[in-house]
């Protein structure tokens, strides 16, 4: 009895003090991927590379990039693995990210590549603005389909818009950042200005406006691409609203931190992500791919998708992050909420 | 002579042997608590006046908290939401407890059970059912006439809900307290009922309505769960630190905020000691048990009032259970466990849960274990004075440490650089750790009240008959104890599985836990899920109070035989 005890309670205790003990290597890899696409992405990396365990820690794109940043000095991940470039470029300037040419980089469009040689990070794919737009609650309301995002500061909108906080979400940075780019930085606050009136709340993730827009919480919700024909797919009462301005956008990517005592593991994940079988992951949520040729028509994206992206200066957007949300903060955060 | 003082000898050897051990135990309890708690507070204090790299640098962190607008806005909405609650809850849960306690209804346990049930919930559950029942698809949307739940007042309605049962847990304490004699004699003098409610009731349970007003000041003051979902831009300082410190990483800025969160409950424990202080003894030996008079007319009042605020309590509860079997609210109202599937969402899965019910597991039986001894050598055992001192100071600390505040603590200490438990940082040893010394102070005083009641002439008796003291422990004071430590291990187990505030800032992807995915599900906008994997937390708390009722009333039958006269 005493020794079936003690038993138990040694292994109680080995349970609760150890870490799981493994038999490959672990790879601790940081990614803003969606939850949904972390899995697929993780199955199929193991399955080509066996001896190497994936241990994702999954954040949204501003807690990651702060969790990147805080662990400078003491750097926990070996690797990064769909986190917005303008992320990786500030991470960059911090002199965090490891050089490295993955085998068949060659192959991608040059555009989607870090600019140095060999690169610090490489592209997956595009992801850009899109509106959300709950077309059951926008007639019962009697809303007119949004065409523009000028058309979202008209006063019909006002209280009936929710866009992802940008200090959180990459998705709602690359919204403001590219109305600042697009309009110009006056004009862009003006603007930004003029939608803050209308919105009814700023939320954590990209994915949120979209979801609550598909639940009709909101009639309007300024998303992306992938999660808007996720749940049209899925049966939601929304239409997707591709802004004729232009639409913001970013590129997941992967790179490697420097120092990370895993750096063959981290080398074949850096491969891994740019080969043709991680392409085709991508391809199944995102139009535009680094790597041209792959992409097929999504029915709920539009043929000529890669055009109406907006010109996009991304080492502007990463220089200038830190500044673009502080001043977003001021003028947004620490005001009255606006709605009664 | 020498023969006797050879037979005295070895006895005092034997008797300070004892002193020893029981020396070494409590200055182990110590050590034990100085980890779990002491140490992480004092981390906090050195963090909130440290650069992000360690350099001192004084007030500044403080003076540049006070000097941003937003986080200033934060902490008057969190004062004036704490006073909102406040002025709402007890009143309501004093009518709930008067109705309770002073009439003679009919299944008035059954109206405890509910008056309590939100103890059972994470406070996200509140909040998730008011965004199905007031959100702009709610059921009762129309009852708003074009109002916005998101904001003060959907936060007011979730904090109600959550700090309703811990109002009513003291208040009810207080009211059962009352002299018949009092009553009686108001009676004889011609007092109306009213007249005594005012005069003789209300006096009676001063202590307790303050006590309950700050216990739940400090709770709405710290909650974030309930701000979170449904407060949309209404921004409060408990969600504020949260953001420093997960979303911007901002440490120094974190503890600033923290040790703001601490001087309430500093304050009110401050003010609660006075008043313990002027408060005389209720009941002194004289005193008669008050049992009501039958009064139809009171008892249907006591009936609505109860049947109102229950009504109120399971909605709440209720609401967020059913919406989560719904396919696509309010779009496809069929039902379907489709929600239930966690792995294609945020927040760790169905292995979130099967951590969460390992972690309230092990808190249950760890922490009862270490409650127990501890209250026991604070109370029993002679010696080690200086030890048990600071052991009983460890006790009542937890009190007034907010679980956020503590979370903040244990990711400053134990995630140091320097410190040799690093490596334990982020386990899930470390999270019992943590829940244990949070929830030590309620745990404490139970156990504690239960070893009080048992004369201290067992441990005189036993000492003159050499016994050691283990021996007394084991096989009279347990035994005599159990139902109290059952109580204490439910508790336990019930806090471990709802609490989000400590263990979310110490939780790591390896080990997720139900009620922080909770958040994260709903962050991602998968509210249906998140209401799913609450009403997963709600069942296994009520399965598992259930279980252990029925042991402690099986155990009552068996060892508590001695308590019946005849």
């Amino acid at each position: 009895m005493k020794k079936q005890m003690a038993v138990w309670l040694g292994l109680a205790c080995s349970g609760l003090m150890a870490p799981l003990a493994q038999a490959a290597t672990t790879l601790t890899v940081y990614t803003a991927l969606e939850a949904d696409q972390v899995k697929d992405y993780k199955e199929a990396f193991e399955k080509a590379n066996p001896d190497v365990e994936l241990r994702f820690v999954r954040e949204s794109t501003g807690v990651i990039t702060a969790k990147l940043l805080s662990e400078k000095n003491n750097p926990q991940a070996d690797a990064v693995w769909g986190l917005a470039a303008t992320s990786l470029m500030i991470l960059d300037q911090q002199g965090m990210l490891q050089a490295y040419a993955p085998k068949g980089v060659e192959k991608l469009n040059k555009q989607f590549v870090d600019k140095a040689n060999p690169p610090k990070w490489t592209g997956m794919d595009v992801w850009a603005a899109t509106i959300c737009f709950n077309t059951v609650e926008a007639a019962k309301k009697g809303l007119p389909k949004p065409e523009s995002w000028a058309d979202l500061t008209k006063p019909i909108y006002k209280g009936q818009i929710v866009m992802p906080h940008p200090a959180s979400s990459g998705t709602g940075y690359l919204d403001v950042s590219a109305w600042l780019q697009m309009m110009g930085e006056k004009s862009g606050w003006d603007y930004m200005d003029k939608l803050h009136v209308n919105m009814a709340q700023y939320v954590h993730s990209g994915s949120k406006p979209c979801k609550m827009a598909a639940a009709g919480e909101y009639p309007i919700g300024i998303s992306f691409e992938y999660r808007g024909a996720e749940l049209k797919e899925k049966g939601a009462p929304i239409d997707l609203v591709y802004p004729k301005e232009g639409l913001g956008w970013d590129l997941e990517a992967t790179a490697i931190l420097k120092g990370s005592k895993n750096l063959a593991a981290a080398k074949k994940l850096a491969d891994f992500s740019v080969s043709l079988t991680a392409m085709q992951l991508y391809e199944k949520n995102y139009a535009v791919l680094a790597m041209p040729g792959v992409a097929k028509q999504n029915p709920y994206i539009p043929a000529d998708y890669a055009k109406r992206l907006s010109k996009n200066n991304f080492a502007w957007a990463a220089k200038n992050r830190e500044a673009i949300l502080q001043e977003w903060s001021r003028r947004y955060e620490s005001k009255a909420a606006p709605k009664s | 002579m020498l023969s006797m003082v050879w037979r005295w000898l070895p006895q005092r050897s034997s008797v300070s042997g004892e002193a020893r051990v029981a020396a070494v135990l409590v200055w182990l309890l110590v050590l034990i608590l100085m980890l779990g708690l002491g140490l992480p507070l004092l981390f906090i204090f050195a963090k909130a006046v440290q650069d992000g790299d360690g350099g001192f640098v004084g007030l500044r962190n403080l003076l540049q908290v006070l000097d941003s607008p937003g986080l200033m806005r934060a902490c008057s909405n969190s004062l004036q939401l704490g006073v909102t609650v406040t002025a709402l809850v007890v009143p309501l849960a004093f009518v709930f407890a008067w109705a309770l306690l002073r009439s003679r209804l009919w299944g008035r346990g059954l109206w405890r059970q509910i008056g309590l049930s939100p103890l059972l919930a994470p406070s996200l559950m509140p909040a998730i059912s008011l965004v199905y029942l007031f959100g702009n698809q709610g059921l009762l949307k129309g009852w708003l006439h074009g109002g916005n739940i998101y904001g003060f007042w959907g936060v007011v309605l979730g904090e109600l809900f959550y700090t309703f049962p811990h109002a009513l847990l003291i208040i009810m304490t207080a009211l059962s307290a009352a002299d018949g004699r009092l009553y009686e004699a108001g009676r004889v003098l011609g007092a109306s009922p009213l007249r005594q409610f005012f005069t003789i009731t209300l006096p009676g349970v001063r202590y307790g309505l303050v006590s309950a007003a700050l216990v739940v000041l400090t709770l709405v003051l710290t909650d974030f769960g309930v701000p979170k979902v449904v407060g949309g831009d209404f921004n409060v300082l408990a969600v504020e630190a949260f953001k420093q410190v997960v979303g911007q990483q901002n440490f120094p800025r974190g503890a600033v905020v923290g040790l703001l969160l601490l001087l309430p409950a500093i304050l009110s424990c401050m003010v609660e000691r006075r008043m313990a202080r002027r408060q005389q003894a209720a009941l002194t030996a004289r005193a008669q048990p008050f049992s009501p008079a039958a009064s139809c007319w009171r008892d249907g009042v006591a009936l609505l009032l109860l049947l109102a605020i229950s009504l109120l309590l399971l909605s709440l509860l209720g609401v967020g259970v059913a919406a989560s079997f719904i396919r696509y609210w309010p779009y496809q109202m069929d039902l379907t466990l489709l929600h239930y599937q966690f792995d294609m969402v945020d927040g760790g899965g169905w292995a979130a849960y099967v951590n969460s019910l390992q972690l309230a597991s092990a808190t249950a039986l760890l922490g009862s274990v270490l409650v127990f001894v501890g209250a026991y050598v604070c109370e029993k055992l002679p010696g080690a004075a200086l030890g048990r001192g600071v052991l009983r100071f460890l006790a009542m600390l937890p009190m007034a440490v907010p679980g956020l505040v503590l979370g903040l603590g244990y990711v400053f200490f134990f995630n140091h650089p320097a410190n040799p438990l690093q490596g334990w940082y982020g386990s899930l040893g470390l999270m019992v750790l943590c829940c244990v010394a949070h929830f030590y102070t309620t745990a404490h005083l139970t156990a504690a009240t239960a070893l009080k009641q048992l004369d201290g002439e067992f441990e005189a008796v036993a000492a003159s008959l050499k016994v050691p003291f283990w021996v007394t422990l084991w096989r009279v004071s347990l035994p005599v104890c159990l139902p109290a430590l059952v109580d204490v291990a439910r508790f336990l187990f019930v806090s471990a599985m709802t609490t989000l505030s400590a263990l979310i800032f110490i939780m790591t992807p390896e080990h997720s836990l139900a009620a922080v995915s909770i958040i994260t599900m709903d962050d991602a906008g998968d509210t249906a899920a998140a209401a799913a994997m609450a009403s997963l937390v709600v069942l296994s708390s009520a399965g598992v109070s259930l279980l252990l009722s029925l042991l402690e009333r099986l155990l009552g039958q068996r060892s508590q035989r001695w308590r019946r006269p005849g």
